[in-house]
């Protein structure tokens, strides 16, 4: 009986570790060993990574691409426009989201849980179709557009469309519900008591609101801020459908040098790049995620 | 007082209109008449029309259909497992890399993902002959890894709240592990699997990236033909399939809700 | 009528058949602590045993030993003569009350149970006979399609009996049961559980951390403190021949003075103790040393207050510090020449005959050899 639990346990832990081994480890593990080869034309359109000779194997590997990375001032440009962009639309996000988080939190219980569905919802419908939604509204002949003409406040269509304000109005459109809910988390679990005792020491709404909400919901700031950089940094789909040509982030790049370029070695490199810039912020989530469980 | 609810108000008012107007435009502009999509002639269903013409549509919703279902199921199937394998590892170091490997595909970027999986196919191709042909088994595949991550997370949250005492009175009463599994586990795990499902599911369906890069030809998603189309600027047509799209996941997440809150009530309740 | 805590333990209650468990030498460790420390102990058929100690003193984790939900590093849990020691708890012939009552949510209260005899595999036709006879003993025969969430606590307990005696179990294991119960409720609970198993005639283990419950429950008590019993007995033996201070602390209030054994004899110690200003006598029970430290222990009840000097084995002068009437008896705090504060209780017919007493009045209080102990730890 006892051994029939643990064969059942070995398969338990075996069966995920072995498909998390062969399609999430050993792909990342490929990346960076493509990274360091050359392309060429044919299939594979790049070359061995290490090849046998006189049955002993032999590696082949060159910073070529890397070295690319850090001299081609595109790919720097792109790298550092993908966090800027980033950061500026988390930033946006926050400024919408933390009032509605907070406007839903001070509701009636009732309304609480129907009111943070609706903010959900949009989530659960397709994410492409959420983003090209906005290709009508901004376009020169969309509803913006028509609305301004039509009013006679402009006299030609203005350029909304294929800039880098649509893509941070795309960016922060699509990850606005992974704003609010963790903020919301936060002000939800808050003593309200506390503001009561700031205004019995003499505090104003809005200094209580400083001095003693705002504080305490940093956490919750801190991780819808993570929740919406991170996935930005490697964004592809908005940048593409609603970005101009001269919007460089990093994943468009990372697309057209495998797609059209089909430089399959450098866009690793690209990758590996990427990986190293999420890994920071990413770690970071995780090591305040165990304080607050550990709290 | 009065000021502090008029400010909300106003507060979610905006929120709400950001979060839904776009949607909204989409659909009322799904029954325009006109091609010129943003500019409003008359009611009509004729885009509707079409799209049920559409074969090529046709035969990227059934096969996106169909992918989906299957690696949402087997993400849950493999999602549990990997709750449960968390909950037994002993070793802190083996749990911590477990966990690692298995958030990852939750913060990786698509491109990487999809790029990485790609390549891993190309090796695979090249060393052990399979898979020969990329299609939509290789999309499956790389649905099913990215699936997992969440329905473990889903799942693992639930398995976390349930009282161990739930499962030692089973044994205490003479249920084996796996009877115990079977009787008592699984039943109270079962709206956080159909949850899981869920979002593995509408993730599935919804994948652009990973499936542009680990597909075939022959696989065309549905989300690849949205994708192709709205390259080329605003479509009627996508407009009428956006709509049935979004009205479809709208109901979907409605029932679920309601029979989610349920069982949360009760399983609150119980606890008390 | 005698109390059951006064009724010995049938004759040979221990040697007949042997005891239903008995635990030998029994260790747990959970990493760097030791949660159970090379226990013995020896449980009778039919007796309500009570596992009693603060937190951390290892008495769930021996439960749980006992259930099949942990095992030992060392030692032997042997039950009804029986080897369990590493037996699962699904292999066991005991059932367990649960703190939380652990009734499965998804199931009605019929379901919940029937659950373990379904899993013995038993013919439809007997589960369900027994299942409404273990729901009409405890009065839920009305219950049965209900769930979990639409009892009360006080009705999801009584599920959580039935479910755990419809096995018929040798021995019945509860996880400090009483204690999600307010005052009033669990009065009458303890009242109740004590019938129940005279009822049904099998042993009970219980852990509590209530001494006033393990008291009024149980017929033996194991005492436990950092994973070592500390005392076995009978509660009235535990109350009035504790073995060490920590026991005589634990079981309501005791006076407690420290001195030095002069003399030893026949059961009985003299001690010279300063903070008394005089030597007490009172029982001794171990062999002890001359001139160790010991610990003269007298119970606040068994204290008689006069206001002329008695004639008795201890007597001390004190003064009144202060004297407050609490309902069935007064509670006195009077304070020596020494400075000690000492606890007397007395019943309204002795506070009558000693004129009463007041605070700031100066009085002795007396108490015979037999009613006090000497302790020597």
């Amino acid at each position: 009986m006892k051994a029939h639990s643990q064969r059942a346990g070995s398969f338990v832990i075996g069966l995920p570790a072995a498909w998390l081994f062969l399609f999430v480890l050993l792909p990342l593990l490929i990346v960076l060993a493509i990274s360091l080869v050359e392309m060429r034309t044919g299939s594979p359109p790049y070359t061995p990574f290490f090849t046998w000779e006189s049955g002993l194997p032999r590696m082949h590997a060159q910073g070529g691409n890397y070295a690319l990375l850090f001299s081609d001032r595109l790919y720097i440009d792109a790298f550092l426009s993908s966090i800027r962009i980033a950061a500026t639309s988390a930033f946006i996000a926050l400024f919408i989201a933390y009032p509605m988080a907070y406007a839903i939190s001070r509701a009636k219980e009732s309304v609480r849980t129907p009111l943070l569905m609706l903010v959900v919802l949009p989530f659960w419908t397709s994410f492409l179709i959420r983003v090209y939604a906005w290709t009508g509204i901004l376009n020169s002949n969309g509803l913006i557009n028509n609305a301004l003409l039509n009013f006679g406040l402009i006299k030609t269509p203005l350029p909304l469309l294929h800039t880098e304000f649509a893509v941070h109005l795309g960016i922060v459109y699509s990850y606005l519900p992974f704003m609010v809910l963790p903020i919301f988390a936060v002000l939800e679990k808050l003593d309200w008591t506390y503001l009561e005792a700031a205004a019995d020491l003499g505090a104003r709404p809005l200094k209580a609101f400083l001095r003693v909400t705002l504080p305490l919901s940093l956490p919750g700031v801190f991780a819808g801020f993570l929740l919406v950089f991170i996935p930005a940094l490697g964004e592809f789909i908005v940048p593409e459908l609603l970005g101009g040509p001269d919007t460089l982030m990093i994943g468009r790049v990372l697309w057209t040098e495998f797609f059209s370029n089909r430089d399959w070695p450098l866009a690793s490199a690209l990758a590996v790049g990427l990986l190293v810039l999420v890994l920071v912020p990413a770690t970071l989530m995780f090591r305040v995620m165990r304080k607050g469980e550990a709290a | 007082m009065k000021n502090r609810s008029a400010f909300a108000l106003s507060v979610l008012a905006f929120g709400y209109a950001f979060l839904y107007v776009p949607i909204a435009i989409l659909i009322i502009y799904s029954f325009n008449d006109s091609r010129l999509v943003t500019v409003w002639s008359h009611f009509s269903t004729r885009w509707y029309g079409e799209l049920f013409r559409n074969a090529q549509i046709g035969d990227a919703l059934w096969l996106s259909l169909r992918v989906a279902a299957a690696s949402a199921t087997a993400s849950v199937v493999l999602g549990t497992c990997a709750a449960f394998a968390m909950r037994r590892m002993r070793s802190l170091a083996a749990r911590g890399a477990f966990e690692a490997l298995v958030t990852t595909p939750l913060i990786l970027p698509e491109v990487l993902t999809g790029l990485s999986l790609l390549l891993l196919f190309v090796f695979l191709g090249e060393t052990i002959g399979w898979p020969g042909q990329r299609g939509a088994v290789t999309i499956g595949l790389a649905h099913i890894t990215f699936g997992m991550a969440y329905a473990t997370v889903v799942i693992r949250a639930r398995l976390s709240q349930l009282d161990p005492a739930l499962e030692e009175a089973a044994a205490d009463l003479g249920a084996t592990p796996s009877r115990t599994f079977l009787r008592v586990t699984l039943p109270l795990l079962t709206p956080a699997i159909f949850a899981a499902w869920l979002l593995a599911f509408t993730l599935s369906l919804d994948d652009v990236v990973i499936a542009s890069f680990v597909t075939g030809p022959g696989a065309t998603t549905l989300p690849l033909v949205i994708f192709s189309s709205v390259r080329l600027g605003v479509s009627p047509q996508i407009n009428a399939l956006a709509t049935l799209l979004v009205l479809s996941a709208a109901c979907l997440i409605l029932i679920a809700t309601l029979v989610l809150r349920r069982e949360e009530r009760r399983m609150q309740a119980a606890k008390e | 009528m005698d109390a059951h805590q006064d009724r010995p333990l049938k004759p040979g209650a221990l040697s007949a058949a042997g005891p239903i468990v008995r635990i030998d030498n029994v260790t747990k460790r959970f990493g760097v602590v030791t949660a159970v420390d090379a226990v013995n102990l020896e449980i009778a058929r039919g007796e309500f045993f009570c596992l009693l100690g603060g937190s951390g003193s290892g008495k769930t984790t021996l439960l749980r030993m006992i259930a099949g939900l942990e095992f030992p590093d060392e030692g032997q849990v042997t039950i009804d003569g029986e080897d369990m020691t590493h037996a699962p708890a699904y292999a066991r012939p005991v059932n367990m009350m649960f703190q939380s009552y652990a009734l499965f949510p998804h199931l009605s209260v019929e379901k919940n149970v029937a659950f373990g005899l379904q899993e013995e595999k038993r013919p439809k036709a007997e589960i369900v006979e027994r299942v409404r006879e273990a729901l009409a003993m405890l009065d839920m025969q009305d219950f049965g399609a209900r769930k979990p969430h639409q009892l009360s606590g006080g009705q999801r307990q009584r599920v959580a009996f039935a479910r755990a005696l419809v096995k018929h179990p040798k021995i019945l294991l509860l996880d400090e049961p009483l204690a999600a119960l307010d005052k009033k409720l669990r009065e009458r609970a303890q009242v109740e559980l004590v019938r129940l198993r005279e009822r049904v005639g099998i042993t009970f283990i219980m852990v509590t951390h209530d001494q006033e419950e393990a008291m009024s429950m149980a017929s033996r008590i194991a005492l436990m403190q950092d994973g070592r019993i500390v005392q076995v007995g009978s509660p009235r033996e535990l109350y009035d021949a504790p073995v060490s201070r920590y026991v005589a602390d634990f079981f309501g209030g005791a006076n407690l003075f420290e001195g030095k054994l002069t003399r030893a004899e026949r059961g009985e110690g003299v001690a010279e103790c300063a903070e008394a200003g005089v030597t007490l006598r009172g029982q001794c029970a171990e062999v002890s040393v001359q001139g160790a430290s010991v610990t003269v222990m007298v119970r606040p009840e068994r204290m008689q207050l006069s206001r002329t000097q008695p004639t008795a084995d201890n007597a001390v002068r004190g003064r009144i510090a202060s004297i407050v009437f609490l309902g069935g008896f007064h509670a006195c705090r009077v304070t020596l020449e020494s400075g000690k504060i000492v606890l007397a209780r007395l019943s309204p017919a002795e506070f009558m005959s000693a004129g009463a007493p007041a605070p700031g009045d100066d009085i002795y209080l007396s108490w015979p050899a037999s009613a006090a102990r000497v302790l020597s730890r």
